[in-house]
């Protein structure tokens, strides 16, 4: 079929009712983006789909800090800007990148994720009675291994799985009102 | 308490450059540092003036309350002349990047440009500590031959008390806080300096090297980063700092790999001792001979003289020479300390002129 504008071949079928009547538009490519109909870019279904979930399912629940910072609150370093001169800028950027900076430490560290050193006598004090274990960095390490399974089951089209591990990753939010993992002692 | 300008002794009375301990005819010293900073503080390459200055004069002010060591000097490098800070780089006690000046961010203001510090225990100059280097708090012990443990012991004594003042940068997940990420963790370094000359004899040097690195160990020369292997020494040390506690990392080195590395240049040499005695008896002399009667010598040349020397008197070949003497005369060497021995003020050429002037007269029979 040719486009109504012009000699190309329609690839855009545009269909309305208007005052009870159908009216159908064939357009080729180039004249439906002229006329507003054609996306500029084609939207591959799977990552519409993971910017749908992470908009509406769970990005209105997850506090601004597990998203990734483009910048520290503190002494405003950008990631950018950390990733040229490969300084952080003051003690709050670990908390502040703490998502990106996982898979540099790990490279850097032979794996190394979490320090199993020296304690400051101070925050020894402060942890005493608390269990080994961190729990509100655990919790913020499920909900990263979450997000990673939610976003490898919208890849694979297994919506119903994430709707689930959407659900799941939530209810972990909302447990986690204590403050943010690697928050640093005496600030 | 003194203040500046820095005076330290041109004795031997330098810990490291003792040349005894534990094998020391292999090693020639064993430092441990801690990277440390200051909770609530912009890191020092990220401060302005007035950051820098207030953690210089709180680190400042912690350390002298800490009675650290009997006597404690503490110089304000941005007070001190470039000779005196290359001075203190020669021996060990500030690094390369400290002695020099990092603009400060922010609108230039009243003070020093660069705001920063060292601290030195004497006369034994085995602890330093560099305020506002790349983190607030560079701690160093340096001790003679290999004691990583006896190092470590100290610092951590060094480092509760500096923690009863100062509060520290911490977080329960990444431990202490560092400006670079490679330090995070437990922000400590062990590294020991090493005399290879055995091994790079018998060409198996870069097998050792090859080996380290896969152990994820730095190799170094002998002013540490970006510096080259004067005279066959090299520095190994850690790069892990997170995920392994401090004694795992001296139990690492310490107890497993370093005692391996001395067994390798043991063997080296006495292969050489067994098999070409007379070469290496050749280069040992030709060196001695060299060092007491040229007339022109570079830094460079001085240091693989040296080194040498120091396998004769460690190998006994060379009778009447002492190691703490050849440890020192590789100290006394160095552009700054050259100078500053002579008092005097000098370019390259009149170094290489006075270095040979010194060594002769040091090697005199």
């Amino acid at each position: 079929m040719k486009c109504d504008r012009c000699d190309n071949e329609a690839t855009v079928q545009e269909i309305s009712i208007r005052n009870g009547a159908r009216i159908e538009i064939h357009l080729c490519e180039q004249c439906a983006r002229q006329a507003g109909l054609a996306a500029q870019t084609a939207t591959p279904l799977a990552e519409l789909l993971t910017k749908y979930v992470l908009a509406t399912g769970i990005g209105a629940t997850i506090p601004a800090r597990s998203m990734p910072a483009t910048e520290c609150p503190k002494c405003k370093l950008s990631w950018d800007e950390f990733r040229r001169v490969d300084r952080l800028g003051c003690p709050d950027c670990y908390a502040a990148f703490e998502g990106q900076l996982g898979p540099l430490l790990e490279r850097a560290h032979e794996g190394g994720l979490r320090h199993a050193g020296k304690v400051p006598a101070r925050a020894g004090r402060r942890h005493a009675g608390r269990s080994e274990q961190d729990p509100v960095a655990d919790l913020a390490q499920r909900v990263a291994a979450l997000r990673k399974q939610l976003e490898q089951a919208v890849a694979t089209e297994q919506y119903e799985k994430a709707a689930g591990l959407r659900d799941q990753i939530r209810r972990l939010e909302d447990m986690s009102a204590g403050p943010a993992a690697g928050t640093l002692p005496d600030q | 308490m003194t203040s500046n300008p820095p005076k330290l002794s041109f004795e031997s009375r330098t810990e490291w450059l003792r040349g005894e301990g534990r094998a020391a005819d292999v090693v020639m010293s064993s430092r441990v540092r801690l990277a440390r900073n200051l909770a609530g503080c912009p890191f020092p390459h990220r401060g302005t003036r007035v950051h820098r200055q207030a953690s210089l004069q709180l680190c400042r002010r912690a350390i002298i309350g800490a009675q650290l060591s009997p006597t404690i000097l503490w110089a304000d490098l941005h007070q001190a002349t470039p000779l005196e800070r290359l001075l203190l780089v020669e021996r060990h006690l500030i690094s390369k990047h400290h002695s020099k000046t990092r603009p400060c961010q922010g609108p230039p203001g009243p003070g020093p440009d660069d705001p920063r510090g060292v601290a030195i225990s004497l006369p034994d100059e085995r602890i330093s500590i560099m305020v506002n280097e790349e983190d607030h708090l560079r701690i160093q012990v340096i001790r003679t031959g290999l004691a990583l443990g006896q190092c470590w012991e100290e610092i951590d004594v060094v480092d509760n008390r500096l923690e009863a003042q100062l509060p520290y940068a911490y977080s329960q997940r990444f431990g202490y806080l560092t400006a670079c990420p490679t330090n995070v963790g437990t922000g400590l370094r062990m590294s020991v300096m090493l005399h290879l000359p055995g091994l790079r004899l018998t060409g198996d040097i870069d097998r050792v090297k090859r080996a380290a690195t896969d152990m994820n160990l730095a190799v170094r020369g002998f002013y540490g980063e970006g510096s080259d292997a004067a005279g066959d020494f090299y520095q190994i040390s850690n790069q892990t700092t997170l995920g392994k506690t401090e004694r795992q990392v001296l139990d690492e080195l310490e107890s497993q790999i370093i005692p391996k590395v001395i067994e390798y240049e043991r063997v080296a040499r006495r292969t050489i001792v067994t098999k070409r005695l007379g070469a290496i008896e050749d280069q040992i002399y030709r060196a001695l001979g060299i060092l007491s009667n040229a007339r022109l010598v570079s830094t460079e040349e001085a240091m693989q003289l040296l080194s040498h020397l120091r396998l004769g008197a460690v190998l006994g070949l060379l009778k009447n020479i002492d190691q703490a003497v050849v440890n020192h005369l590789m100290l006394l060497v160095q552009p700054a300390h050259l100078q500053k021995v002579l008092g005097r003020e000098m370019d390259q050429d009149q170094r290489r002129s006075a270095r040979a002037d010194l060594l002769r007269s040091k090697l005199a029979r």
